[in-house]
């Protein structure tokens, strides 16, 4: 019965697979915006190092983990690319009053692009500058394009830029087409400079005073497989060794003013 | 704003169902009749878009048609534009997106027809391309309404390698899937409900007609 042999095989096969998929220790899950992956990863490996459980890092659009979670995603932690969506869940009682806090603040970099100059004064000199095109991440998504529409129309540049203006559907994807030369500037998350595999040219900081503070969210989940795990790593992820950790992928730490 | 995405999504699908009619047919007749040791590379070329994820195409889509690529640098030479963010680079990255869609069925349509048609109209004196216009192309109809409905469908749903390529620029490289994506990302249910089962239905009637014309003895896809 080479059919039925074949098929006991086969069911053998995915038991093996689902069972070895469940590790002993009870993992703590955390959905975290794309953008912080690589500090989170970090984080994940000091926590794990001080004695903590082990963390399972799902990465992902903060608008999809949000649309996972109000459908039932076994997640313990959710780190938001916003305020909103943790609000949100909030609201709708699937996030844990009080659990709430902001775990780390973005900043944004104007980046010109390998044979593209920067603006001789900065972030404010790119309306009378040589600008082909300028890659945001789309504002109505993502907040660091929110941010960058923000400070572009602070500075009264956003009118004569907009033309030029090319959305990405992430603020990583904007910095994909000024790599890939699509591009000759875009303003992204300060933490790309950080990144390993950044793409060539130079870069210059906006002044933060000139769009609100691009603050994430932590939220502790009411539906967690590992609440005891959750709480254990959102109070690591309060210390000064993770704040310090994501300090050096260029984020602010939850602390730090915005305004002088 | 997705009243404007449902009316550049209808553009690209038509004008790219057009562009592939063009180019697609003598690439069908070609892969239908040749004996070249290349008929079976092309072949496997043309169906690499029905196994390729939509962002491995936008990826180097992106690359070849940016201002610094082979493509849009002639592009960019020739007309001063770019062809990453305009609608004319949607429509380069669909045609190559939907091309086994329009291609396949036109092929196969072309096979069944068969040589013994064509050879009793060259006997009869008909130049081949008479015989191809008068016996070969009203033969195959039916594979060539299935390749342009499966074509238009499919382009309309076509949601990664456009948003790669086009980056999203309100009426002119939004389309009704990226469309679709913001208003679930904003949280914005209900219209994101309106858009999707607006395509669901058309889709689903689509493929209806599709495989009523099949239903004969002779069907030409999805068999």
């Amino acid at each position: 019965m080479p059919l039925r042999s074949g098929l006991r095989a086969f069911a053998l096969a995915v038991l093996l697979i689902l069972t070895t998929g469940v590790s002993h220790a009870d993992p703590v899950r955390v959905a975290v915006a794309a953008n912080f992956l690589s500090p989170v990863e970090a984080i994940a490996s000091a926590f794990e190092a001080a004695g903590g459980e082990p963390v399972e890092i799902v990465s992902g659009a903060t608008g999809q983990h949000y649309a996972q979670i109000i459908n039932g995603a076994p997640f313990d932690v959710f780190l938001a690319a916003d305020q909103a969506r943790p609000a949100r869940l909030l609201e709708k009682g699937l996030a844990i009053e009080g659990s709430v806090f902001t775990y780390a603040q973005g900043r944004l970099v104007l980046w010109a692009g390998e044979g593209h100059q920067l603006p001789d004064n900065g972030f404010a000199g790119l309306v009378d500058h040589p600008v082909t095109r300028l890659a945001i991440a789309n504002p109505r998504l993502a907040p660091y394009g929110r941010a960058a529409r923000d400070a572009l129309q602070a500075t009264g540049q956003w009118q004569a830029l907009q033309p030029r203006v090319v959305e990405g559907l992430s603020v990583g994807r904007a910095l994909h087409y000024l790599a890939t030369g699509n591009v000759s500037h875009a303003l992204v998350a300060a933490s790309y400079t950080y990144a390993s595999g950044r793409p060539g040219g130079a870069w210059v900081a906006v002044d933060p005073s000139w769009h609100e503070p691009i603050r994430q969210d932590a939220v502790r989940l009411v539906n967690a497989p590992n609440p005891a795990g959750a709480r254990a790593f959102m109070t690591f992820l309060k210390s000064a060794e993770a704040q310090s950790i994501l300090q050096g992928f260029g984020y602010r730490a939850a602390g730090e003013v915005t305004e002088p | 704003m997705s009243l404007s995405a449902v009316w550049i999504s209808l553009q690209l699908a038509s004008v790219t169902v057009l562009v592939l009619l063009v180019i697609g047919t003598p690439l069908a007749w070609w892969l239908a009749n040749s004996r070249s040791r290349w008929r079976v590379p092309v072949d496997a070329l043309v169906a690499l878009p029905l196994v390729l994820p939509s962002t491995v195409l936008g990826f180097y889509m992106l690359i070849l048609l940016g201002p610094a690529g082979p493509i849009g640098r002639f592009w960019v030479a020739a007309t001063g534009e770019t062809l990453t963010f305009s609608f004319t680079g949607l429509v380069i990255t669909s045609v190559l997106y939907s091309l086994p869609f329009v291609v396949q069925p036109i092929r196969d349509a072309f096979a069944a027809v068969g040589r013994g048609p064509m050879e009793a109209a060259a006997s009869l004196g008909a130049r081949p391309i008479d015989a191809f216009f008068s016996i070969a192309c009203p033969q195959s109809a039916r594979g060539f309404l299935t390749a342009a409905v499966l074509g238009f469908a499919h382009t309309l749903g076509e949601f990664g390698a456009v948003l790669m390529v086009g980056g999203s620029i309100p009426g002119e490289t939004r389309v009704v899937a990226i469309a679709i994506y913001e208003h679930v990302e904003m949280l914005e249910y209900g219209a994101a409900h309106t858009l999707s089962a607006g395509l669901l239905l058309f889709s689903f009637v689509v493929l209806v007609a599709v495989y009523t014309v099949n239903r004969a003895r002779h069907p030409v896809l999805l068999r």
